[in-house]
């Protein structure tokens, strides 16, 4: 099984006010079997990332305009959207936030399992419908049989993620991108989801692509993690070492602000990060992060490279590299 | 005492049924005091803090704001009350009119209160300059803002009145993680600064526990549990409680590797026609026969006032498994 | 509270149809607005030989009619009619149809129901035969068929107004003017109808063409005001000669398309320049 490789890869919107970089140089890959966590707030391009992967970009205005999609030896970027439709669902899946409006309402869960094993798998009638129920078991729905013929409306949002999930891996695929999957259920709900993709993960092998805000879902469910900030990928490593020793004062700035169970009490204060995310159009020349960033200095008006600063773990930022990374880590 | 709920119940005819949104939910909060109140989509909580806010018709039980009874106020006494309770709401977008420039916004509350539009102008630099808003954002329109600057207008309107309590539905829901602690800090500041009152609402234990002095959880419109945050979140005593800390992700990946974790299976039912007997027990994993006939009432379930709806006592065995020592 | 935001006019002007519509409509006014100065004489009157074609005379530029009237002067004055009856009925059509919708959305219930349900009696009776019947009945002065015209045109507007008030009743910001003690009525007026307006402007403009057609409907069957030039009515008159002097018939009949036509434009304009959703394209 291939797992996914994405090199140097940037998307442009092409808007009436110019051209504005919603992706730059993205370079990330997921082995067989492991996860890769994509975190990042609100308009840093990590939902990006994932329609690039998919090819499901809203063209216009947004176009891919340099870098490759590796899924095997197949440049996902380069394939005509007619192989591209074999593709998409059989090799590499992708499951969304909202599981209510990613079903079709007027359609039965049953019929929209088997459409994808009708249009892949070329499995019809009697062995469709076999295996449609045999899906909905293994993502843990009980009665499968009888749910085939039910509406997505009578089913609640943690069933229709999973019915969602089903689809998804209907085909097997080799890649999952699951772009924040569990952020509109409720914890309880979030927390057998995530317990489900580990199983399916651990039974079939596949490479999870997890996009998430929430880096409690990432220290649960993640391998490797990277972080993005304004279109850039900025830090990147292994789980522990991204929580154990953040490199980049951005993620160092998240795990600040998020309440780390259990420890923090009434009358703690919560670190925050000054200012908000910058938009497309207005971002700083240089590092983007700068301008809210503590240990910003004159060398952050150029762009920083992503360097490796300890063993698999990469950051795009001077002060870091400046510095040791255990020096780094104690701050 | 600053505000008193007793045996709140509030009801909605639905095409299926009654629905008992919430039932017999006793609360007090005092002067300073941050209350939260957590639970998933669908638990009442939110219903409770817009009968609190007197937004939906209350059925049963009484209300009492510094003594008074509010509970069926209407009209001009209703109007008088009102800048006593105030409310931040969830959703940065849809909770500011668009059309209304952020200084029109804020002033709003103080107009409806026939001040002078001089003086409306002077509490607004005053309430903007509280909130950290820049001068100049009172000309504007609250599109041109981000949404936890959307936030800060929306905490800026609720303060003009200087309320005495201010509910907040999932102030920092909708927010980035970066800008929720901002606004929290901020929530807290105005606290200590002001002396308000919070019922803190929210589905995500980890922001209540960073606000809350008390801690109140609510399954199926009933209250399951309640006491000091510290005592709750350390040593929960209801299945339910319990369960929810278990399945919030923690952000330490160590952490979540070892640690014992209880997934609740199912989902919650359907409030129009809820179990028999203690509303948790088709999702309990120690539900037993008991359980089903006879809902159990919210008693002490420590000496410091903690209090569980439970027939059982599972402090001991959760306070073990809480601190990640299998038990 | 307006409803204009900076830059409408700017969006609305990208849509360039939209700004040719707007031209025709400031032509048509500019000709309504000088047809007392350029023919100070009533325009029914008999001025010269009947049946002269266009540009045959450089008196009569549009030619004259059957029995050799001016037709310029008819279309110049008629442009004041037209535009009156368009512009009057379409208020009156609003003005129903908002105050309709906003209360059946507000009140919700049995209010509701009752006004749903009067809307759908308007619905199913026929335009065209509704206004007939009332002119036929009252007289067809230009009032009554304005007013005739407004009374079946409103049925639209009210539901897309419930439709948008329903939406809006349950936003946030509603709830928060409920908090603060706004009383209702101004919660509706000055909170909710300002969100609610846009897409009523458009349907509104659009009805205007459409009370124009009623009128020029009305009055190719001969029932309308006898002492008032009109578009319609010189459409029907002129259809006795149509074989030999059809321009009789279609000099007016080009206005009235021309100007429904530039109202439509204007209508989908104002829609792009006032729908949100487009704003940023």
């Amino acid at each position: 099984m291939a797992g996914l490789d994405v090199r140097g890869l940037s998307v442009s919107l092409f808007t009436r006010g110019g051209v504005l970089p919603a992706l730059s140089e993205v370079s990330l890959s997921v082995q067989p079997g492991r996860t890769l966590a994509l975190v990042g707030e609100s308009g840093c391009g990590k939902s990006m990332t994932a329609l690039a992967i998919m090819r499901l970009l809203p063209e216009p205005p947004a176009r891919i305009i340099a870098g490759q999609v590796m899924l095997g030896d197949t440049d996902l970027a380069a394939l005509p959207e007619r192989r591209m439709l074999g593709v998409r669902g059989k090799a590499v899946s992708m499951i969304f936030q909202d599981p209510m409006s990613s079903l079709n309402p007027v359609v039965t869960v049953g019929d929209q399992i088997m459409e994808v094993l009708r249009r892949h798998e070329g499995l019809t009638g009697r062995a469709a419908r076999m295996r449609a129920a045999e899906l909905l078991a293994l993502v843990g729905i009980s009665d499968a049989e009888a749910r085939l013929d039910e509406y997505p409306h009578r089913l609640s949002g943690g069933m229709c993620q999973r019915v969602m999930i089903a689809i998804a891996i209907a085909c097997r695929p080799a890649v999952l991108v699951a772009d924040e999957p569990t952020t509109a259920l409720d914890v309880t709900v979030q927390a057998q989801i995530l317990e489900l993709l580990k199983r399916l993960q651990a039974e079939t092998g596949m490479a999870l692509l997890l996009i998430t805000h929430d880096l409690g879902v990432v220290a649960e469910m993640a391998d490797e993690v990277a972080v993005m900030y304004a279109g850039r990928v900025v830090e990147q490593g292994p789980v522990d070492a991204i929580f154990a020793a953040p490199l980049h004062p951005y993620t160092r700035g998240l795990l600040g602000a998020t309440p780390s169970g259990g420890t923090a009490g009434r009358h703690t204060r919560l670190a925050d990060i000054p200012g908000s995310v910058p938009s497309l159009a207005e971002l700083p020349a240089g590092c983007a992060f700068a301008p809210r960033c503590p240990l910003a200095f004159a060398a952050c008006a150029a762009q920083p490279p992503l360097a490796t600063l300890a063993p698999n773990h990469l950051a795009a930022c001077f002060a870091a590299q400046g510095m040791p990374a255990d020096a780094a880590a104690g701050a | 005492m600053l505000l008193q709920a007793r045996d709140i119940g509030v009801h909605f005819a639905t095409p299926r049924g009654l629905l008992r949104a919430v039932a017999g939910v006793s609360l007090e909060i005092d002067a300073g005091e941050t209350l939260g109140l957590v639970g998933e989509s669908g638990c009442g909580k939110s219903t409770l803090g817009r009968a609190i806010m007197r937004l939906v018709p209350i059925a049963e039980g009484e209300l009492l704001l510094e003594g008074q009874y509010i509970t069926r106020l209407e009209g001009t006494a209703l109007k008088q009350v009102r800048p006593k309770v105030q409310m931040v709401f969830q959703d940065p977008v849809s909770s500011l009119n668009p059309r209304r420039r952020v200084g029109s916004l804020v002033g709003q509350p103080l107009s409806v209160a026939g001040w002078s539009r001089r003086d409306i102008a002077d509490r607004v630099a005053e309430l903007l300059a509280q909130v950290s808003l820049p001068k100049d954002a009172a000309d504007r329109y609250p599109h041109e803002f981000s949404g936890g600057q959307r936030q800060r207008i929306g905490i800026a309107r609720a303060l003009a009145l200087s309320p005495k309590l201010v509910i907040c539905d999932e102030p920092v829901s909708a927010l980035d993680v970066s800008v929720r602690a901002q606004v929290v800090n901020l929530l807290k500041d105005i606290q200590d600064r002001l002396g308000v009152g919070y019922l803190f609402i929210s589905h995500d234990l980890s922001v209540v526990e960073n606000v809350a002095d008390r801690l109140m959880v609510m399954y199926l419109g009933r209250v399951v549990e309640q006491g000091r945050a510290a005592d709750v979140l350390a040593r929960p005593a209801h299945p339910y409680t319990h369960a929810l800390l278990s399945a919030a992700p923690v952000a330490n990946p160590a952490l979540a590797r070892t640690r014992q974790r209880v997934v609740l299976q199912g989902e919650l039912p359907s409030p129009v026609s809820p179990p028999s007997g203690c509303a948790f027990r088709t999702r309990c994993p120690f539900a037993e026969a008991r359980c089903a006939a006879e809902a159990p009432l919210l008693r002490p379930a420590t000496a410091d006032g903690q209090q569980v709806a439970c027939h059982f006592d599972f402090s001991e065995r959760f306070a073990a498994q809480a601190t990640g020592v299998p038990a | 509270m307006a409803v204009a935001t900076p830059g409408l006019f700017r969006r609305f002007a990208r849509n360039r149809a939209a700004l040719l519509g707007l031209i025709i409509l400031i032509a048509v006014i500019a000709l309504a607005l000088a047809a007392p100065t350029l023919y100070p004489r009533n325009p029914l009157r008999i001025v010269g030989p009947a049946e002269l074609w266009p540009l045959q005379d450089p008196r009569f530029p549009l030619g004259t009619d059957s029995i050799g009237r001016n037709i310029a002067a008819i279309i110049a004055h008629g442009a004041r009619a037209t535009l009156l009856i368009g512009l009057f009925a379409s208020l009156t059509a609003t003005l129903i149809g908002v105050t309709i919708g906003a209360t059946a959305a507000w009140f919700g219930g049995w209010v509701d129901e009752l006004l749903m349900r009067l809307t759908e009696m308007f619905q199913v009776v026929p335009g065209l035969v509704f206004v007939l019947t009332i002119v036929s009945i009252l007289g067809g002065t230009v009032q009554n068929i304005t007013i005739a015209v407004g009374v079946v045109s409103w049925t639209g507007i009210a539901r897309l107004t419930r439709a948008e008030f329903l939406t809006l009743r349950d936003r946030e910001f509603v709830q928060a003017c409920r908090a603060m003690g706004m009383p209702d009525w101004r919660i509706v007026l000055a909170e909710v109808l300002p969100n609610a307006l846009p897409p009523v402007i458009v349907l509104s403009s659009l009805a205007v063409a459409s009370a124009i057609l009623f009128e020029s409907a009305v009055s190719f069957l001969g029932l309308g005001d006898p002492q008032v030039a009109s578009w319609g009515r010189l459409v029907g008159e002129g259809r006795t000669l149509i074989r030999s002097s059809w321009y009789i018939s279609a000099v007016p009949g080009v206005a009235i398309m021309l100007m429904v036509l530039a109202l439509n434009l204007i209508g989908d304009g104002l829609n792009d320049a006032l729908n949100p959703k487009l704003r940023n394209r």
